[in-house]
C-alpha cells in the first residue's frame, strides 16, 4: 500500500483541485481529506455517505454547583483560564482533568465530549474517508490520526493499492498528524513570495520528519521570476519539482460545476496534471 | 479597537486585504499590526517592517528531579496528554505532547516533578512606517501554536488600533486568534469551496460571539452564491476586490494593493468606518 499526501503550507495554492484530479487518474483509490477543519475535497467528489461515526475529544470538566463551596482553587490552578464564576467554559477546557483531581469537594465531574464526526462514503473513483470537527473544537491532529487509521483499513478491506490524501495547511498539528508513515509529500505552491516563504517552512517540517517530498507549482505563469526561483530553491535542497500547472480559470468553473479538472481531457492544464501524475506514479510504486 | 481578519479557507486573501488596511489606517491614526498566523507568517512579506526585537517564547513542560522521584506513576496516570511513561528506572517525557496544563507539577505527591521551559516559537517587533508591527514564528516541528498566538496577542495596547491576520481554518488556532476582538473580518471567495469555509468560519463566530463582516476577493471568477449567503444570514458586505492581474501580479511581488493602487486606500478607511459604527452601536 502506498500513501501519496498532498500538502501546501500556505493555503489555497490548489491542493484540492489537484487532488480530486489525481482521485479520477488514480481510480480506484481511497480517498482521504485531511483538512479537518475546512473539509473541502468532497465538494468535487459528491461523496454518498454509508457510515458515520462520532468522534470523541478529551472530556471536558463540568461543576455542580450543590457540592462546590466557592473555594476557587479550580480557578486558581487552571492554566488555560477556562473558569470563573464557578463555571467552566467549554471553548477554554482542554480536557487536562486537573480541576477534577484537585477539588476538594469533588464538586467537578468529567463529561463525554463528541468533538466532531468522520465519515466512510462512496465516490466514483473509490472510498473516501473524511471528517467533520465540530464548531470551535480542537483534537484536529487526533481526528487526521482517525480518519488515516479507518483509510488504511478501507484500502486493505477494499485491496486498494494507492492512497491520496488532501492534506490541511500550515504546518502545526493536523499536518504534522497527517506526515506518519506515508511515502511521499507533494507540496503544491504558487509562485508569490507568500507561497515561496511558507514552502520553505513546510520543506522545512517534512525534513524535520524525514519524509520524502516533491514539488508541484501551481498558476507558475503567474509571475516566471518567482517560478525560477522555486525552482532554484528545489535544485538547492534536491526535490524535484514534478509538475508545472498553468493558470487557467477552468480550474475554477470546474469546482463551480463540483467536477475534478481533469475530466476536460482536451485543457492544458489537464494534461500537465495528467503528466505530473504519472511523474508520481512512478516514484512511488518503485 | 481590536479587527481580526480571518477566511475559513487559506489564500483567498486574508493578508491581502489585512496589510493594505492596516496602511490606509496608519495615515489617520495609530495603528499596531498582529501577525497570529504563526505556522505560516506572511505579514512582513507586504508590510517589511524593520524588526527591532526578537524574543523568544517558551511554554513550561515538566523534568524530573531524580532524586525524588519514587517512580509511583501518578504523573502518567492523570496525565490527559500521554506526556509521561513511568519506567522502571526512568520517566519519559514527551514535551511535543504537554499541554502545560501543570497538573503533574502540582499533584506529584514527592514534588518530584519541577518545570523546565521549553521554547516554541519566537516573536519579532519593529516598525512599518508610522506602524507598530509583531509577528509570531512557530518553530518548525513544534505542533501547537495557541500559546504562542497567546504571546503575540498580548501586544495589544488600547491606545492603538489593533488589525490581527489570524490563520486559516475554524479550530484553535484561529479561535485563540479572533476571541475577544471587537469584530472579524471574513475574507471569502465567490466560489463553493469559498462558501463552504466562509458557512464554517461564520459558526465558529457566532459561539464564541464576534461579530463579523464579509470581504468578497476576486469577486467576479464564480457565482453569486456567497452574496446570496450573506444576505440570507444578514452578514453585512464590507467590500468586493474584482479579479485583477495587476492585484494578482502586485501580491505575488508582496506590495499591498494600497501602495500601487491608492485608489483603494479611501475603499479600506471606509471599511474601517463601516465597521466602527457597527462596533459602536
Amino acid at each position: 500500500m502506498k500513501e501519496l499526501l498532498i500538502i501546501s503550507g500556505k493555503g489555497g495554492t490548489g491542493k484540492t483541485s489537484i487532488a480530486g484530479s489525481f482521485a479520477a487518474l488514480a481510480a480506484p483509490v481511497v480517498l482521504v481529506d485531511c483538512d479537518v477543519d475546512a473539509a473541502n475535497l468532497h465538494l468535487l467528489l459528491n461523496p454518498e455517505i454509508k457510515e458515520e461515526h462520532e468522534f470523541f475529544g478529551l472530556p471536558k470538566a463540568t461543576i455542580d454547583k450543590d457540592k462546590c463551596t466557592g473555594c476557587n482553587l479550580c480557578q486558581e490552578l487552571c492554566h488555560f483560564d477556562a473558569i470563573s464564576e464557578g463555571m467552566v467554559n467549554p471553548f477554554l477546557c482542554e480536557g487536562c482533568a486537573f480541576c477534577f483531581y484537585i477539588c476538594p469537594e469533588q464538586a467537578i465531574s468529567l463529561r463525554d465530549n463528541v468533538c466532531g464526526h468522520w465519515f466512510i462514503s462512496n465516490t466514483r473513483y473509490g472510498p473516501m474517508v473524511h471528517a467533520k470537527l465540530g464548531i470551535a473544537e480542537d483534537n484536529s491532529g487526533k481526528l487526521v490520526a482517525e480518519v488515516r487509521k479507518n483509510a488504511r483499513e478501507a484500502a486493505k478491506e477494499k485491496n486498494l493499492e494507492i492512497i491520496i490524501t488532501d492534506g490541511p495547511p500550515g504546518i502545526g498539528c493536523p499536518v504534522i498528524s497527517s506526515l506518519s508513515g506515508i511515502d511521499l509529500a507533494l507540496i503544491v505552491t504558487e509562485p508569490t513570495l507568500s507561497g515561496i516563504h511558507d514552502l520553505k517552512r513546510v520543506v522545512g517540517l517534512c525534513k524535520h520528519f524525514g519524509v520524502k517530498t516533491a514539488v508541484c507549482i501551481n498558476k507558475y505563469d503567474l509571475d516566471e521570476k518567482n517560478t525560477r526561483t522555486i525552482e532554484e530553491y528545489c535544485a538547492e535542497e534536491d526535490i524535484q519539482v514534478v509538475g508545472k500547472i498553468s493558470f487557467d480559470p477552468s480550474v475554477t468553473k470546474a469546482m463551480l460545476n463540483g467536477r475534478p479538472v481533469i475530466e476536460l481531457a482536451q485543457l492544458n492544464v489537464s494534461q500537465q496534471i495528467n503528466a505530473m501524475y504519472n511523474l508520481i506514479y512512478r516514484q512511488i510504486s518503485t | 479597537m481590536i479587527i481580526s481578519v480571518a477566511s475559513g479557507k487559506g489564500g483567498t486573501g486574508k493578508t491581502t486585504v489585512s496589510t493594505s488596511l492596516a496602511l490606509a489606517l496608519d495615515r489617520i491614526r495609530p495603528v499596531l499590526f498582529l501577525d497570529c498566523d504563526v505556522e505560516e507568517p506572511n505579514a512582513h512579506i507586504f508590510l517589511k517592517p524593520a524588526i527591532a526585537t526578537t524574543e523568544k517564547v517558551h511554554r513550561p513542560i515538566p523534568m524530573i528531579d531524580y532524586d525524588k522521584c519514587t517512580y509511583c506513576q501518578n504523573c502518567s496516570d492523570i496525565c490527559a496528554f500521554n506526556v509521561l511513561a513511568v519506567l522502571e528506572k526512568t520517566v519519559l517525557i514527551f514535551g511535543e505532547l504537554c499541554h502545560s496544563c501543570g497538573s503533574c507539577w502540582y499533584q506529584c505527591p514527592e514534588k518530584a516533578i519541577t518545570q523546565t521551559d521549553k521554547e516554541i516559537g519566537l516573536i519579532e517587533s519593529g516598525k512599518s512606517q508610522n506602524m507598530d508591527f509583531s509577528n509570531g514564528k512557530l518553530n518548525i516541528g513544534e505542533a501547537m501554536s495557541p500559546p504562542l498566538i497567546k504571546a503575540v496577542k498580548a501586544k495589544i495596547s488600547p491606545k492603538k488600533t489593533t488589525i490581527i491576520d489570524a490563520p486559516p481554518g475554524t479550530s484553535c488556532p484561529v479561535i485563540t486568534s479572533v476571541k475577544d476582538t471587537d469584530f472579524c473580518i471574513l475574507v471569502t471567495e465567490p466560489t463553493p469551496f469559498g462558501l463552504n469555509d466562509l458557512k464554517l468560519s461564520v459558526e465558529m463566530l457566532r459561539e464564541i460571539g464576534v461579530p463579523c463582516g464579509v470581504i468578497v476577493n476576486r469577486a467576479d471568477i464564480g457565482n453569486d452564491d456567497v452574496l446570496r449567503y450573506c444576505t440570507r444570514e444578514n452578514i453585512p458586505l464590507l467590500m468586493q476586490i474584482p479579479f485583477d492581474r495587476k492585484i494578482a501580479s502586485l501580491y505575488a511581488k508582496g506590495t499591498p494593493i494600497v501602495v500601487e493602487m491608492p485608489e483603494y486606500i479611501e475603499k479600506f478607511q471606509n471599511v474601517y468606518f463601516e465597521i466602527e459604527r457597527m462596533v459602536q452601536s
